[in-house]
């Protein structure tokens, strides 16, 4: 970890300069087009003159208005600094009761993946554990389950949300199964994967000590399945915040990270899209290292890593 | 009533038939193995169509299979030209765009050991983020028609590509590099004989991920706008009129869309890394 310490933050410094260099020619015409109101002379004189033209010539022949794109009010690409000061502005300087903070919006979206992604683990682990003890199940579902994560899952995230609408369910509940839905069957396949994997030797060893199936599965199967769970939980948790975003979209754009997205792009608010983006992924990037903790203090534990 | 209960008798017989055929002596057969899943899939949808036409399920809550195999058939002009503009449009041309340029970066950046061991990580962390998010942006930039879907695929897939692509390239032994030597092979011929067919099973893999990637990223950047045709498209709006036997015969479109484009992947994995162990099984 500490030899890629160095080459990590050469590569982030890298993005961030290509990001910065992008924000120029990007919003080149619309701060000419600013600019030209104010009156100041810009070298084509009128919009419709500048539109066909390259954004880099109007960089070369305007050096001036390098710094007005960064400063926009609705760039087309906001500088990074500019997300920063409004995730800062939106999380940290705003009552998280607001309708405009973003902590009260990331907080609606993560309760229904936490909630979506605990029923799908739960649901995961129990099917796994059917699949697993009885042949008939594994042979008829187990194929399904893999077939199914070829298949876009998230098309139906809309029709979830509408059709729970219409008998009434709404909130998180509906999010929260397209959450589940989405968590569902990596876990599955992981955890078919792991409570297979101690291998006949062991199995042999238990039966040698008249050990029931249960307690073969307690004291084997479950212990040695757990860094196949962890690696597909890792999997899961992402999936399931992709869909909590995502089921927020059909509602009409009303509270959680994927209305931020939603609203921001009915309005051109470009700036409140990246910073709702910016913290979806700060988000996932917690979630997924929360549970690489849990795995890493487990596994220590149990003496497996 | 009696629909219901004859569901439920359909359901025990049918399970009874798979719990006889998995525990047979021939369970081990292909054609076990075939028949057992498919006899569960066709148990499904039998019971989903007695259970719905047994209590009288409003069409807008769930609409039975028979009901969407009709739509299916009679709109599939329609689902035929949705599936044109979102799948071969968008999803294939920005997948191979995608898949191409992560492949060329992560061969650049494989000679350099810096530009790897910073990329490798970061890479990591960007694959695993909700990247679907930047449809909004992108169809901002790119306009509503299905330009903007293919750039979402190109940076849907991009990620996953490049990991697995630089991962693969550094999968080969010292020994297997010394042998090269040994065969006085320039840079070049060890690259082309030796690292990339090394690298195929972890390009392949990638490129699995990516199939199904794409074409989430094609629809879901629909849900932001988009021409009057496309299956993202199609299925918000078919969702506002309540049309859910329409919005079931995309997604029938869009399984059976995704599942073909990871099987032809597959067939291809299949024909370039024969000699893999895990191909010959």
């Amino acid at each position: 970890m500490r030899r890629s310490f160095l080459p990590i933050i050469v590569v982030i410094a890298g993005l961030l300069a290509i990001w910065y260099a992008a924000v120029v020619p990007m919003n080149i015409k619309m701060a000419l087009t600013a600019a030209e109101r104010t009156g100041i002379a810009v070298t084509p004189v009128g919009a419709k003159e500048r539109r066909d033209r390259s954004a880099m010539l109007l960089v070369v022949q305007n050096t001036f208005a390098i710094k007005d794109t960064f400063a926009l009010e609705r760039p087309r690409l906001p500088a990074p600094h500019q997300v920063a000061t409004e995730l800062w502005n939106s999380t940290v300087n705003k009552k998280i009761t607001s309708k405009r903070s973003l902590v009260f919006h990331g907080w609606i979206t993560l309760s229904s993946t936490l909630l979506g992604f605990a029923i799908g683990t739960g649901l995961g682990i129990l099917l796994a554990i059917g699949i697993v003890y009885n042949r008939a199940m594994d042979m008829s579902v187990m194929p399904w389950a893999i077939a199914s994560q070829t298949i876009p899952i998230l098309a139906i995230a809309p029709m979830i949300i509408v059709v729970f609408n219409s008998v009434g369910l709404q909130g998180i509940f509906p999010k929260a199964i397209i959450s589940a839905y989405l968590s569902f069957f990596p876990v599955v396949v992981g955890m078919v994967k792991g409570l297979r994997s101690p291998d006949q030797m062991h199995l042999d060893l238990l039966k040698t000590y008249n050990a029931s199936s249960l307690e073969g599965f307690w004291k084997l199967r479950l212990p040695s399945s757990m860094p196949f769970l962890f690696a597909s939980l890792k999997i899961g948790i992402a999936a399931s915040l992709v869909g909590a975003i995502v089921g927020e979209l059909p509602t009409g754009a009303v509270r959680g990270l994927g209305a931020r997205l939603l609203s921001g792009s009915y309005y051109g608010q470009t700036i409140q899209i990246w910073s709702a983006l910016l913290a979806a992924a700060l988000l996932a990037a917690s979630l997924v290292a929360l549970i690489g903790l849990v795995q890493r203090l487990t596994l220590n534990r149990m003496g497996m890593s | 009533m009696t629909l219901v209960i004859f569901a439920f008798v359909f359901w025990l017989v049918s399970w009874r038939m798979n719990f006889v055929l998995a525990n047979s002596a021939a369970s081990e057969t292909r054609l076990i193995k075939l028949v057992v899943p498919v006899i569960f899939g066709i148990t499904i949808l039998v019971v989903w169509e007695l259970v719905v036409r047994g209590l009288n399920v409003p069409l807008v809550i769930l609409p039975p299979p028979s009901v969407i195999a009709d739509t299916f058939l009679a709109k599939l002009p329609i689902l035929w030209k949705d599936f044109i503009q979102t799948f071969v449009k968008g999803a294939l041309s920005g997948y191979l765009i995608g898949c191409t340029a992560a492949i060329a970066l992560a061969i650049l950046v494989e000679r350099f050991d810096f530009l790897r061991r910073g990329l490798l990580p970061v890479g990591n962390f960007l694959a695993a983020l909700p990247i679907i998010g930047t449809a909004p942006i992108l169809v901002m930039w790119f306009g509503f028609d299905w330009h903007s879907k293919a750039a979402v695929v190109v940076v849907m897939v991009f990620f996953p590509m490049l990991i697995n692509t630089v991962a693969g390239l550094s999968e080969t032994t010292a020994m297997q590099r010394d042998l090269m030597k040994t065969y006085s092979a320039d840079p070049w011929q060890a690259f082309i004989k030796l690292r990339l067919p090394a690298a195929m099973p972890f390009i392949f893999n990638g490129l699995k991920i990516s199939t199904t990637l794409a074409l989430i990223g094609a629809i879901v950047a629909e849900f932001f706008g988009s021409p009057t045709l496309g299956m993202g498209f199609r299925i918000s709006a078919s969702i506002g009129q309540l049309a859910l036997d329409m919005v079931w015969a995309e997604i029938v479109v869009a399984a059976i869309a995704g599942s073909a484009f990871y099987g032809i992947v597959a067939i291809i994995e299949k024909g370039v890394t024969f000699w893999h162990p895990s191909q010959r099984g």
